[in-house]
């Protein structure tokens, strides 16, 4: 790994890999207009943006699976054109998606083998089993290469995915697309580390984050993105002995322009936590009951166990955890999803354990997916469709088992409007929608007719941070105007941001509960490992 | 019925389900791999009836039973080619391809022999059989299983040996990540079109050898349909395989026996009407998966076209 690159250090090293003017178009958006971009050895460099800012597509062009349709590459002041994953490969250049691309089926060595041996012949399992040690001496890994990948934790599958990136000898550029995502306040301590190890071999990581503490915490050097432009940079200099404050103001101001001021609010809720002080609101009746719910776990799930929480009409309740400790479970036995042999579920002091998700419905149950393309929407039907998806055969929109199209778009429209969903009509198909404007349309739909019960699973996981705030002002609103409403989160500052009242879960139980009051993130944090220790 | 456990009916039993069995074993193997790779071959049975057809006409015309296989397995393999071109690299639906290529193979095949060989009717000589030395001396097991047609010892080992690429080889791999994650063998630079591309090959080839046994070992002829479903059981044995190609001479022979049932039971005096125990591979199938359909596992990009970058 580039060694030659640590005694040009201290000087301006001259760029690994240069970009200038790239531009890719698809059908109906510019998602990169003529970007330039300088990679360094030995230098993290933080790319930031808003989702839909262009900073998966400019990383898919350098990694090689879209091609550009003007723009040019060198590396090492060579002209080059990376028209295949392989050609991206074989220049040095290692890619970390955010979507991960492990094979669940086969084993950690096996994924690291893939495609990196060449040709069709025996495998070369002693050496790769070498090349594994010595990754995971550099990454500080705890998992035996011959695990199957799907049985790993979410951080744990991240590390397989940097090995991949890193696996062959030579690798000179890792490109980390969100990396932060999934990670637990531990596992972003360990990526930390991780960085500097491949600072010092000399590597240059370009890291790609919507957040912006990130970008100023793990970058050396940051570049904002905008509708597909490069709007500012900071290079070391000027990140170099200035407070994190400063630099997120003259941050914001690139990455929203004008309206930064009006965003402060946002920005604040991501730095530091503050709390707003929720208006002391009428609580009414108990609106849901979950009483001893439980479910047995498997070897990809935890189980519930005497599952016991209520929330008022007005009320919003927080459930905090590390992911995957049962939230999910949790979130569709209320939603009707899931059969529980054990426990009820009352709704307004009626049982409906029995009930399906159609009956819980009707009586004014609501649940916010976090799979929100997948369970949440149909990718493939347009907007419109997905907004009357849970009501198709439906009056009024259809009548006699004959759709009407007139009323299902004016409904749409309405919905789009009043919600901010950006697409260019609600006739276009869902999948072309970024994630922040699925999840407004999922919430729209949600929360249209009359909510009395509402379950948000994960409603602002990766949307930048004026998507989420958008999301938590709808959730605040809705339990203004009388909504029960249940959310799960895994960050602790957005529960203390929106919540009355938190519980904690963790492997499938819940730990404790506490009123949202001054300190309240502590007692949070330490009932969050209480039990588990072992659920990161 | 003491008769059932005769010499006799365990040696046309074990003997008769081995030679039935081939077929199905080929078929199964291949379609095991390609389906590793994430392509289904409904069309199977038409690359049998390609396979058989081809080497029929071979071996009658040259007299040589290898000729007549190879043939076979280059029928097959150009029959798959189909499948190649609309549903591996034009993307259009694999259920649909492989129903078309059923079609015209029973078609084409039909058609082609009732052109050339309706009147005449011809049939191969006896099939060369391979006795292995002192193993055929073994009571039932030596005559049934160690004097063979020499192509069924191949096709036993080759079950091994397809289970050891699949498993051992960088080959292997890329398959079985061709099927279960095409995004991340892309992303690791190998092609995926590549390698379901020669995935469905193998397929064709190993099926339409199949169906070159079935004709030049198992019938001595060609008849239109001569294959009679044994496409689908195949795509069913390779299913409940789970992608361990070992496990396919198991369900290959489990299927060979019910078929060569008929023939063991007149043996020793009992006759049942034909039409009852042609039924029996089929109810087998539905025993089978009713008891086992669990046990299936089918690879999650199974029958999915690849598009680089769909969401």
């Amino acid at each position: 790994m580039g060694a030659d690159s640590d005694n040009r250090r201290g000087t301006q090293p001259a760029p690994l890999c240069e970009l200038r003017g790239i531009t890719k178009v698809f059908p109906g958006v510019v998602a990169n207009d003529g970007i330039d971009l300088d990679v360094r050895a030995g230098e993290v460099h933080a790319l930031l943006g808003e989702n839909g800012a262009g900073k998966s597509t400019l990383i898919n062009i350098l990694s090689g699976m879209y091609r550009p349709d003007a723009g040019s590459t060198s590396f090492e002041g060579r002209p080059v054109q990376i028209d295949s994953p392989r050609a991206a490969i074989e220049l040095g250049i290692g890619t970390v998606y955010q979507h991960l691309t492990l094979v669940p089926t086969l084993s950690v060595l096996e994924n690291l083998m893939l495609g990196s041996q060449g040709g069709t012949g025996r495998l070369d399992l002693e050496g790769a089993r070498e090349r594994f040690a010595e990754l995971a001496r550099l990454l500080g890994v705890d998992f035996a290469p011959g695990a199957r990948a799907g049985a790993l934790a979410l951080g744990q599958q991240q590390q397989v995915e940097i090995m991949k990136a890193l696996w062959r000898q030579d690798s000179r550029v890792l490109i980390l697309d969100e990396p932060t995502s999934m990670l637990t306040p531990q596992g972003y301590e360990e990526l930390r580390g991780v960085l500097e190890n491949l600072k010092s071999e000399g590597l240059a990581v370009i890291l790609i984050t919507h957040k912006l503490h990130e970008a100023i915490e793990l970058g050396d050097r940051v570049t904002v993105l905008r509708a597909g432009r490069v709007v500012g940079s900071l290079a070391p200099e000027e990140l170099r002995g200035r407070s994190e404050r400063e630099l997120s103001a003259r941050i914001v101001e690139m990455m929203f322009g004008e309206q930064a001021a009006e965003l402060a609010d946002a920005v604040e809720v991501e730095a530091t936590p503050v709390r707003r002080n929720l208006p002391r609101r009428e609580l009414g009746e108990v609106a849901l009951a979950v009483r001893g719910l439980a479910l047995d776990g498997d070897e990809d799930a935890v189980g519930l166990r005497d599952v016991t929480v209520e929330v008022r009409t007005g009320e919003i309740v927080g459930v905090a955890g590390v992911d995957g400790n049962g939230q999910r479970e949790l979130a569709e036995l209320i939603a009707g999803q899931r059969g529980s042999r054990v426990g009820e579920v009352l709704l307004f002091g009626e049982d409906v354990t029995r009930l399906g998700v159609g009956e819980r419905e009707r009586r004014g149950l609501r649940y916010v997916t976090d799979d929100r393309i997948g369970e949440g929407m149909v990718a493939d039907l347009d907007v419109a469709m997905n907004a009357v998806l849970k009501r198709i055969g439906r009056r009024p929109f259809w009548r006699a088992g004959a759709e009407r199209r007139d009323e299902i778009d004016r409904f749409a429209e309405g919905l789009v409007e009043r919600y901010n969903v950006r697409t260019p009509d609600v006739r276009t198909r869902l999948a072309t929608l970024s994630g922040g404007n699925v999840q407004k349309l999922l919430l729209a739909r949600e929360l249209a007719g009359e909510p009395r019960v509402a379950v948000f699973n994960k409603p602002t996981h990766g949307l930048d941070v004026r998507t989420a705030e958008f999301v938590r002002d709808q959730i605040r609103e809705a339990a203004a105007a009388g909504l029960a409403a249940l959310v799960i989160s895994t960050e602790i500052e957005e529960l203390v941001d929106l919540c009355d009242r938190i519980v904690v879960i963790s492997r499938g139980e819940l730990t404790g509960e506490v009123e949202n009051t001054p300190g309240v993130e502590e007692r949070v944090g330490a009932l969050m490992v209480a039990r588990s220790g072992s659920a990161s | 019925m003491s008769d059932l456990l005769s010499q006799e009916f365990l040696t046309a039993l074990i003997s008769g389900g081995l030679v039935a069995a081939m077929p199905l074993l080929f078929a199964s193997l291949g379609e095991l791999v390609s389906e590793q790779a994430g392509v289904l071959n409904v069309g199977l049975e038409g690359y049998m009836l390609f396979g058989a057809f081809l080497a029929f006409v071979i071996a009658y015309n040259t007299g040589s039973e290898w000729l007549g296989l190879a043939a076979g397995i280059v029928a097959g393999a150009v029959g798959s080619l189909l499948m190649v071109v609309f549903s591996v690299r034009m993307r259009l639906d694999q259920i649909v391809i492989g129903i078309a290529i059923i079609l015209l193979a029973e078609g084409a095949t039909s058609l082609l022999f009732d052109a050339s060989y309706a009147e005449s009717r011809p049939s191969l000589g006896t099939p060369s059989e391979l006795a292995i030395p002192l193993l055929k001396e073994i009571p039932i097991l030596g005559e049934s299983v160690f004097s063979q047609h020499p192509i069924v010892y191949v096709g036993i080992a080759l079950a091994f040996v397809v289970g050891w690429i699949l498993k051992r080889t960088s080959a292997g791999l890329s398959i079985r990540a061709a099927g279960e994650r095409p995004e991340a063998l892309d992303a690791a630079g190998v092609s995926v079109t590549a390698t379901r591309t020669w995935a469905t090959l193998c397929a064709g080839g190993l099926a339409g050898l199949g169906g070159g046994y079935l004709a030049i070992v198992g019938a001595g002829s060609f008849t239109p349909f001569i294959t009679q479903g044994a496409g689908f059981i195949a795509i069913v044995i390779a299913m409940l395989s789970r992608g361990v190609a070992p496990w396919t001479i198991v369900g290959a022979v489990l299927f060979g026996m019910s078929l060569s049932i008929a023939t063991a039971l007149q043996l020793i005096g009992v006759e049942i009407q034909t039409d009852y125990v042609q039924m029996l591979p089929f109810i087998a199938v539905i025993v089978v998966l009713v008891l086992f359909a669990r046990r299936s596992y089918l690879p999650s990009a199974l029958a999915l076209p690849y598009v680089r970058g769909e969401k």
